[in-house]
């Protein structure tokens, strides 16, 4: 390899202007991917990460209540009317029946990391005149933390759940002027009433969610809710994200209950996520078909003004695989210099963006960053499209009689 | 003294198959011993350069035999045939082809290069002696561009001979050249087959050169129209 290298270097060394063009060329390209596929992995992560953090990958509930159309009328001997248009049924809060039995199965399902039983519906905050209507959260904190990190989002107070104690979301304790270690009651659409000291005050990312939520004990929560020892739901985390519905579906199949995955309560995001997924991709295909054809002109240029030194090397005992390599070499090493350039490239425009572009908090709009995975894989793709962007070129070098390549 | 070469019948055509086709060389026999010093002569459209690059293996030939060194290149893969152009073979071309991006002594270590994959420091140091030889020791580490003419085709001689080839074809090797130079560069041929017994084969349409070859093969119309020794010089 040492000839084909040796003379691929000269080559691009002496085509100064040539070579710098597809160099640039090249970074330009390899610039242009990376930092789109930077961005939109980052916001993908980003819009995950807001959506998924405060929500379950997989929530297992009872099923709907169906009214049956079984009406039938006979108006007249063999006229039998059916009743089909039938009003749906109001859905009452229902708890999953044996929960505590089918919990086991769900932890032992491939893919699910953590299950967590809650009791969960509307309830009535009040403090004093003022009464908010919130959602009413029942959970064990311990097993709920591994689904939400319900821990984590605590900005005031400490997370503690026993019976009698709440966390409440940052906007509601605003509405109430409470704080931590305040007092207020629920009341529940059945007419139970409890009284909560307030632990913690948690943030969980949204306005909305903060004015609503209301995280008590599971037990506080079945009383109130007056499903006495029972979970309106158990919310299922995944190790794998994508396979969520796969995972769901399976369940679906074992347990006579309604399973939802978060990619079919969020299919618009989903869709949204696998358009720009499409996009990025479609940008990346055209982008090193451009690359690759930048490439390759300029190398079949090359190879018509290299005629001569092609045939002189052949004259001295070069084969034709060993010009081949040498035009191949070129390519590669293009790719390579201009990969790294891009990559550099790519990363000050990055750093460009999450300084300069910020929301309107000041903060930068959402984390970015390399991986070295992308900027590597990237790299290797560009070097790649070199080598393909030689091929036509270095065969044209190759077939050339040493002969008639030394006459012109 | 054993023959280089050996020329059997050998033909060549262009454009075989097409309604242009001409054979341009009708049957060549030649045979050339090792050592010998030989002038190829004949009206331009002879068919001169074109046996050459045959004898070179440049191109194919298209009926005939030719046996270099001893064994048939009949029917040989390109890659034998560029093996052995490399292994055997020098070549001194009208217009001096160095290759431009390298300087006179990379020029001269090229074969090494190709052939071997690296340049060893015997190689390095035969380049120097060569070029040293030919007169251009102060000028290893220059570009053929910063290069004169004849010093070029000096430069060319010593590639031709860096690997030891056996046999240094000359396509008008000092046709492009002034009187002086073109001078140096013959005694530089004649010095080279004196002192390592290289065999030469000098194409050329200058009369006074071909006069102080030690045989002149002339060539008409794509055939050996004579073939004689020169009588001794001074």
């Amino acid at each position: 390899m040492r000839f084909e290298l040796t003379v691929a270097l000269r080559f691009l060394r002496e085509g100064r202007f040539q070579s710098l063009l597809i160099i640039f060329g090249v970074a330009a390209g390899v610039a242009v991917v990376t930092y789109i596929s930077a961005l939109v992995e980052g916001l993908q992560g980003n819009t995950i990460q807001k959506t998924l953090g405060n929500q379950a990958h997989v929530v297992v509930k009872p099923r709907e209540e169906v009214a049956r159309p079984s009406l039938t009328v006979t108006d007249a001997p063999g006229n039998v009317h059916i009743a089909r248009d039938v009003q749906p049924r109001a859905q009452r809060l229902r708890s999953i029946d044996n929960w505590s039995g089918i919990l086991p199965l769900l932890e032992r399902t491939p893919n699910v990391v953590a299950a967590s039983p809650m009791a969960t519906g509307a309830a009535l905050a009040l403090r004093g005149e003022a009464s908010k209507s919130i959602a009413l959260v029942g959970v064990e904190l311990e097993r709920y933390d591994r689904i939400v990190d319900l821990s984590a989002k605590v900005v005031k107070g400490e997370a503690r759940l026993a019976p009698g104690e709440a966390l409440i979301g940052t906007e509601l304790a605003r509405d109430f002027g409470v704080g931590v270690g305040d007092r207020f009651s629920v009341q529940t659409a059945v007419g139970a009433t409890e009284v909560f000291k307030i632990t913690a005050l948690v943030d969980l990312g949204n306005r909305e969610l903060n004015r609503r939520q209301v995280y008590v004990s599971l037990r506080s929560a079945q009383s109130l809710l007056n499903v006495p020892g029972g979970a309106t739901n158990i919310d299922l985390k995944v190790a794998e994200l994508f396979d969520a519905e796969k995972t769901a579906a399976l369940l679906r199949r074992q347990v006579d209950l309604e399973v939802e995955s978060w990619m079919q309560t969020n299919a618009q995001l989903l869709s949204a996520l696998n358009a720009q997924t499409i996009s990025t991709l479609l940008i990346r295909v055209f982008t090193s078909i451009v690359v690759v054809l930048g490439i390759a002109s300029v190398l079949v240029v090359s190879v018509v003004q290299k005629r001569k030194e092609i045939g002189i090397l052949r004259a001295m005992g070069a084969t034709r695989r060993q010009m081949t390599q040498v035009f191949l070499a070129q390519g590669a090493i293009v790719g390579l210099i201009g990969s790294i350039a891009g990559t550099l490239l790519a990363n000050l425009l990055l750093w460009l963006f999450s300084t300069f572009v910020k929301g309107s908090d000041g903060q930068p709009l959402f984390v970015i960053s390399l991986s070295f995975n992308l900027a590597a894989g990237v790299a290797l793709g560009a070097t790649l499209c070199g080598i393909l962007a030689a091929v036509l070129p270095a065969l044209r070098a190759a077939r050339l009689d040493p002969a008639q390549a030394i006459r012109i | 003294m054993a023959a280089i070469i050996e020329l059997q019948g050998i033909r060549k055509s262009y454009g075989l198959g097409t309604p242009v086709e001409t054979e341009v060389l009708h049957g060549i026999d030649l045979t050339l011993q090792q050592g010998e010093f030989a002038a190829l002569i004949g009206p331009s459209g002879s068919g001169k350069s074109t046996l050459l690059n045959i004898i070179g293996l440049l191109e194919p030939m298209t009926a005939g035999d030719y046996r270099l060194g001893g064994t048939s290149v009949k029917g040989l893969a390109d890659d034998d045939i560029t093996a052995r152009r490399g292994d055997m073979l020098g070549f001194v071309f009208q217009f001096h082809h160095l290759v431009p991006a390298f300087t006179a002594l990379e020029n001269v270590v090229m074969p090494h290069l190709i052939r071997d994959g690296k340049v060893s420091d015997a190689a390095l140091r035969d380049g120097r002696e060569l070029l040293a030889s030919v007169g251009l020791a102060d000028a290893l580490h220059k570009k053929p561009g910063q290069l004169s003419g004849g010093m070029q085709q000096r430069v060319a001689i010593a590639r031709a001979l860096s690997r030891g080839s056996a046999l240094v074809l000359a396509d008008e090797p000092t046709g492009n050249l002034d009187t002086k130079s073109a001078d140096d560069v013959f005694v530089l041929l004649r010095q080279f087959n004196r002192e390592r017994g290289t065999t030469f084969l000098i194409v050329t349409h200058d009369p006074r050169l071909a006069a102080r070859c030690d045989r002149i093969i002339e060539l008409v119309d794509g055939q050996i129209a004579s073939d004689r020794p020169v009588a001794a010089q001074g």
